[in-house]
């Protein structure tokens, strides 16, 4: 009962005009889901609601009816009974001629029409019913929008879903639709349209039909389309594009061939149009006609066809923009804009149909042979006008585009230019016997006629890329009887000798750059259609390595050199020309790896090193030769430089490193991993390291340990977790051998370590060169292993780099900060192979830290006097400076522990900064014990603090900032999303307070100085919604920061942050307030005399400044003005740019008083 | 009012397009001086609008690179440009633009000369003078609707 009566209402509230949308949209819910639920059946549906159907009253009957189809719609997965269906659709059917509720009837009938067959559907001659129906009472035009799209989606349905039935219609049905789409203008509605004439051409594709009798009139209709002219001003609106209306119009046009007669005359007509779209769209129609037209139908529109693409494209092609040097270019370098290529194209599509007739067009053609006959006179680049390049390209584009489409066309095109054109290149044919008269030699010797030379390199061209498109299809498709094959063949030889000797006199850019493509088209083909010999091969191989070597003057022969070896290289790799292959690695290869490690130095270095490079991204096989070569290059400099102190080779051997891990290793590892490769080098360098004992320099070659170092990182990085491990335990071994390692004593025993560590110190204070390179390097493997790579002995390791950290090693640093990054949680299985899980780890190092820096400054200042007191006796005049040098370098190690920590979101990270802070405020305390500091720390404590403060206060840009070296995605950090926001809002609640609150001047500028640290490298976003509160604070930091001129990085990134609040709507909110503050800070840095860009930018900063409500900032604005007027008289011009544009914004806040 | 055009067809040249400076002296020498020379003034007031067509004075060729004298230590710059007819009355507008512009973009030490060119308008001794006697230009600021037609000339020039 409750069912019914909740029924009851919700028909009634739908029902009810009054009700709102929303209302109504609830009941029909309610309704569908009882229907749905079986709780109610359609036909129980219809009963309760026979009144609202039947009822004379037109709008209830209207509103009825559409709740019925409404709901039908919702149902069409349901499966009904066929007796239901049947009268539903019986009714909906009748109702399509009571015009005053035609909606209702719409929806009902098109709920009904779409469902599916097992959900039960609606008969032939019930859907036939529906078309009569449809045809007879509907007049379409008349109908509002929403009404014709349900209309038209109806016809749809019909036309797609029961073709059958609807077929026998006939004439009744095409000329119903005529009527109904004609003069459509709605987009939605348009694309319904078309897509139902579409349709229906598949439903009478006979020659008979009622669609061939009745097809210009449909064409009338459809014709007035094109071009579509789009002008609805928001596409997004509607969801659909002028590109959707077209491509739906082109399918409807080139639906049925019965349109021919009608639209090629058309679009052949609007090609003339001077609309560039209407130009491109009847191009782009021509092309997707002419294929489903098919060529007989085609065959008579063919002359005009090439007439009109031979206008499009020489009309369209603009002046040469790209020179020879550039990457891209085609032909001369013409810029086709989008009407050629669809020209081009639909040369493309008619060739291909009918190759005969166009290709005879073509031949016959007049302007080609116009071209070909004139071409003696276009005898070098330079002296052709404009318009004999443009015609020269256009022809050229012409016969590639006709050669290109077939082998039977290739043929037909060689055969009528081929010969001429080798005639004007002097090039006669190859007689019998196979030898050339010795005139043929100095006919080679002569220039080159470039006209010739470029077609000629285009049919080259075409037909190597041809050939090379067949490499699936059994070789027998392209046989050597093609006539194509035997002309090249005949000429190949000539060719290649013309081209060589081009290459090698010609002082001209396209000369050069024609002949080296030849070359390299000529050495590029397949290897069963190939005319070369491998002799000639080689001999082209060989003239280009000549040039690599020789002629590395002449930048632009150098380079297209280089370029069309590697196009070589790749070519015959992918295509798995062993022979070839071979022929390349003795004439390419070898040489070029033996070039890096002669001791030539007529070539330079650096073109050296770029061919090397270049030539071995070209295959696998040779880059994986290469990399042999370099390495032992690199093997035998750096074993020349451990041994003998080796003056030269420092430059070079950081150059090859540099190549090694900027070039070689990144494509390695692209193509596939080489853990063999890779693990080579760090362990071949390792035990160099080992072999060599004693290092006879004495010299600090920082250069080349960095790059070493890079190198060692990369290949490490690259590695897969068991090589890395394999590189660790070398590595370990042969530092444990090192003469500074002999940690055991000092590892157990805490208490003494303080004693020890001390002795270590020491004993690191006297490393030799070679140890500190093998603690580098074994730093940066440290640095760059993955996760996942146990290390060994973690313990020892652990206090090696604490030690060496104190010496100021940065790498140990990194390394440290690594490990405990990488370093698996308690529960890790991993945790046995490392001997000392990540907590372990951590307790080593803080009570280490504990010993040298931490425990509130007391023990630190200890620490820090004994040290100096020892070293003292060394070098007693260094003394103040050495007595904060290991707490520097103390705080810059745990800071790269602490970024280690922040990457991975471990809460010691907070102990870390808890430390820096302590320090931070240190000098507030001694402040407030001032006694204290009287009586024990001497003098020298006022002495030490400035410096390692200011360094703890840096530590955070060590923190935040993004390291190239370590603890980055490249080295496998373990990276949690979102770190920086996250420590920025901890530290913000802790630093605000700090910074307010604290009055000595030291330590807050300190403080905001870490404060800059952290908010200059924080994302924007969680800053804007802080805003009101930084703002006073950044206010503070500039002006502190405005005062060293050290300072002058932070302060510009900090007054970036300034300007990316002020130019963000929320953020100028927030500054309202503090708009005097801001504007009296940022006048002060206009005239910041060490930076450029901090004037720039604050000034910048003041002209969305001026976009401020005019009530706050109108005080300003003299203030400002005159600050500006300064800076109109600024050294820089940027700045007076900027002071232009911002003088005028603050002037034109108020009207015309400009005068002072 | 003159609803007629003066020069009711201009011929139209083609923008000139603006030299990159060289940027990496920047950054070698923070403290360098980058004087202020032929092209920066240029920049500042090839943009003008012209009064009567919505060309700028540099594609009327009213204003080019060479009519433009600068001596950076003297502190002194002279502007001469060309009305594109003879008996142009607009000349004065176009001159008090250009002199507003200048007022406005360059540092207060410089003194600044604006002519027309020699022989390119009927009355171009008193045009000079109008332009370059400082209460007369002074005097046309105070009119709202002289500065209002300024302001609009010089709209464009604030890239």
């Amino acid at each position: 009962m409750a069912e019914s009566s909740r029924l009851g209402q919700s028909i009634d509230s739908f029902v009810d005009a009054s009700c709102s949308l929303t209302q109504q949209a609830a009941s029909l819910d309610t309704i569908t889901s009882l229907v749905k639920n079986d709780v109610l059946s359609v036909e129980g549906l219809v009963r309760e609601m026979e009144m609202y159907l039947t009822t004379t009253d037109n709008i209830i009957r209207a509103r009825g009816i559409l709740l019925l189809g409404e709901v039908l719609a919702r149902l069409v997965s349901k499966p009904l009974e066929n007796a239901t269906i049947h009268s539903l659709i019986g009714f909906f059917t009748d109702r399509l001629a009571d015009w005053k509720c035609l909606r209702g009837a719409l929806v009902g009938c098109l709920a009904l029409m779409r469902r599916k067959r097992d959900a039960g559907m609606v008969t032939d001659t019930d859907a036939k019913a529906v078309a009569h129906s449809f045809l007879q009472n509907l007049q379409v035009q008349s109908l509002g929008q929403h009404d014709r799209k349900l209309c038209f989606e109806l016809l749809e349905c019909l036309l797609e879903c029961y073709p059958d039935s609807v077929a026998p219609l006939g004439d009744e049905l095409v000329y119903g639709i005529c009527e109904a789409v004609d003069s459509e203008k709605d987009p939605q509605c348009l694309m319904l349209t078309f897509r139902i004439i579409e349709v229906l051409a598949r439903l009478f594709p006979d020659q008979s039909g009622p669609l061939a009798s009745f097809a210009g009139d449909l064409f009338e209709i459809l014709g007035c389309y094109f071009p579509i002219h789009f002008t609805h001003p928001k596409a997004e609106d509607l969801g659909i594009k002028r590109d959707d209306l077209s491509e739906a119009l082109t399918l409807a046009f080139s639906s049925t061939p019965f349109f021919e007669p009608f639209a090629i005359p058309l679009l052949l007509e609007k090609l003339s149009s001077s609309l560039p779209f209407a130009k491109v769209d009847s191009l782009k129609y021509l092309s997707g006609c002419t294929l489903k037209y098919g060529a007989e139908r085609m065959l008579k529109h063919a002359g005009a066809i090439w007439l009109a693409i031979k206008d499009a494209i020489y009309n369209s092609i603009q002046e040469p923009a790209l020179s020879f040097t550039s990457e891209s270019l085609v032909g001369l370098g013409f810029q086709e804009n989008e009407i050629a290529k669809e020209a081009l194209t639909l040369l493309q599509r008619v060739i291909v149909q009918n190759d005969s007739l166009y290709l005879s067009l073509i031949v016959k053609d007049e302007d080609i042979n116009m071209i070909l006959n004139t071409i003696t006179i276009y005898e070098s680049y330079n002296d052709i006008y404009l318009q004999g390049k443009l015609k020269l390209h256009v022809v050229g584009r012409f016969l590639s585009i006709s050669a290109r489409s077939s082998i039977a066309s290739c043929n037909r095109v060689f055969e009528s230019y081929f010969p001429r054109l080798m005639e004007i290149l002097g090039l006669p044919v190859k007689n019998l016997s196979g030898d050339h008269s010795p005139i043929v030699s100095s006919l080679i010797s002569k220039r080159l006629n470039f006209g010739a030379l470029y077609l000629c390199i285009e049919l080259l061209a075409s037909y190597r890329d041809l050939t090379a498109g067949f490499k699936e299809i059994a070789s027998k498709s392209i046989s050597a009887s093609e006539t194509c094959y035997s002309m090249l063949q005949s000429y190949s030889n000539l060719l290649t000798k013309a081209f060589c000797s081009t290459l090698a006199t010609s002082p001209q850019d396209a000369d050069i750059y024609f002949a080296a493509k030849g070359l390299q088209i000529l050495a590029t083909f397949p290897g069963y259609v190939s005319p070369m010999l491998t002799s000639e091969f080689e001999s082209i191989l060989i003239t280009f390595m000549s040039i690599i070597t020789l002629h590395f003057k002449k930048t632009l022969l150098w380079k297209l050199s280089l370029k069309a070896l590697v196009n070589i290289g790749s070519f015959i790799d992918e295509y798995h020309e062993s022979e070839k292959v071979s022929s390349y690695m003795g004439v390419v290869v070898e040489k070029i790896v033996s070039l890096v490690s002669l001791d030539d130095f007529t070539m330079p270095f650096p073109l050296k090193l770029e061919a090397i490079s270049g030539i071995g991204t070209s295959g696998l096989s040779y880059m994986l030769k290469i990399v042999q070569g370099l390495e032992e290059a690199i093997y035998t400099n750096l074993s020349e430089f451990y041994a003998h102190e080796n003056m030269k080779s420092p430059d070079i051997t950081v150059r090859l490193l540099e190549c090694y891990s900027n070039k070689v290793l990144p494509w390695i590892h692209e193509n596939g991993s080489f853990d063999e490769v890779l693990l080579r080098f760090p362990v071949n360098v390792w035990s160099q390291i080992e072999s060599h004992v004693d290092f006879s320099i004495q010299v600090q070659e920082m250069e080349l340990l960095d790059a070493t170092m890079t190198a060692m990182r990369h290949a490490v990085a690259f590695c897969s977790v068991e090589s890395q491990n394999k590189i660790i335990q070398k590595a370990y071994s042969v530092l444990s051998s090192s003469t500074f390692f002999p940690l055991k004593e000092f590892t157990s025993l805490t208490i003494q370590f303080q004693l020890g560590g001390l002795q270590l110190a020491q004993k690191i204070d006297n490393l030799s060169y070679r140890d500190e390179w093998i603690l580098s390097l074994f730093a940066s493997v440290v640095i760059a292993a993955r996760p996942q790579t146990p290390i060994p002995n973690l313990k020892e390791i652990l206090q090696l780099f604490m030690t060496t950290i104190l010496k100021g090693s940065v790498p140990a640093a990194q390394a440290l900060g690594s490990i405990v990054n990488k370093l698996g949680k308690e529960s890790n299985e991993l945790k046995i192979s490392s001997d000392c899980a990540l907590e372990e780890a951590l307790e080593t190092i803080f009570r280490t830290k504990l010993w040298n820096s931490h425990d509130n400054g007391a023990v630190m200042k200890c620490s820090g006097i004994n040290n100096g007191s020892e070293m003292s006796f060394a070098d007693s005049c260094l003394g103040v400076v050495n007595n904060n040098l290991p707490q520097i370098h103390a705080i810059t190690g745990l800071s790269w522990i602490g970024k280690g920590l922040l990457l991975r979101g471990h809460e010691k990270v907070k102990d870390v900064t808890m430390i820096f802070l302590e320090f931070l405020l240190e000098n507030n305390k001694s402040d407030a014990f001032p006694l204290k500091q009287n009586s024990l720390e001497s003098s020298c404590e006022l002495d030490l603090h400035p410096s390692v403060i200011k360094s703890a206060a840096d530590a955070f840009r060590i923190l935040m900032s993004d390291s190239e070296v370590c603890l980055n995605r490249k080295f496998h950090a373990v990276i949690r999303p979102l770190y920086k926001q996250r420590f920025f809002s901890t530290m913000m609640p802790i630093l605000q307070p700090l910074i307010m609150k604290n009055d000595s001047s030291l330590s807050r500028s300190m403080l905001c100085r870490a404060f800059a640290h952290i908010i200059s490298d924080t994302p924007l976003t969680p800053i804007l919604s802080e805003a009101k509160k930084l703002i006073p604070i950044i206010l503070d930091c500039l002006s502190m920061l405005n005062k060293d001129i050290q300072d002058k990085d932070i302060l510009y990134s900090l007054l970036l942050v300034l300007s990316g609040i002020l130019t963000d709507k929320k953020g100028q909110e927030a500054v309202i307030e503090n708009a005097h503050h801001v504007v009296n800070n940022l006048t002060k840095l206009i005239v910041y005399p060490h930076m450029m860009l901090v004037r720039e930018t604050a000034i910048q900063c003041l002209v969305a400044m001026s976009e401020l409500p005019h009530a706050r900032i109108y005080p300003m604005r003299i203030q400002v003005l005159r600050a500006i007027s300064n800076a109109l008289n600024d050294p820089k011009r940027a700045v007076r740019q900027e002071a232009v544009r911002c003088r005028q914004a603050w002037a034109s806040i108020a009207s015309r008083s400009l005068h002072f | 009012m003159v609803s007629e055009l003066i020069n009711a067809n201009p011929i139209v040249y083609e923008k000139k397009e603006r030299r990159a400076r060289s940027a990496p002296s920047d950054y070698s020498d923070e403290y360098a001086a980058e004087p202020i020379d032929q092209q920066e003034v240029f920049d500042h007031v090839r943009d003008i609008k012209d009064p009567e067509h919505p060309y700028s004075l540099e594609e009327l060729k009213v204003i080019t690179e060479d009519a433009i004298e600068v001596d950076d230590v003297q502190s002194y710059v002279r502007v001469t440009f060309t009305p594109t007819v003879e008996h142009c009355s607009m000349a004065t507008i176009i001159g008090l633009c250009l002199r507003v512009k200048l007022l406005r973009s360059l540092p207060s030490r410089y003194k600044v000369d604006i002519r027309v060119a020699p022989g390119s308008h009927a009355s171009e001794a008193s045009v000079n003078k109008q332009l370059n006697d400082k209460e007369r230009v002074a005097a046309a600021l105070e009119n709202p609707n002289l500065v209002d037609m300024v302001d609009e000339c010089l709209a464009p020039s604030y890239g």
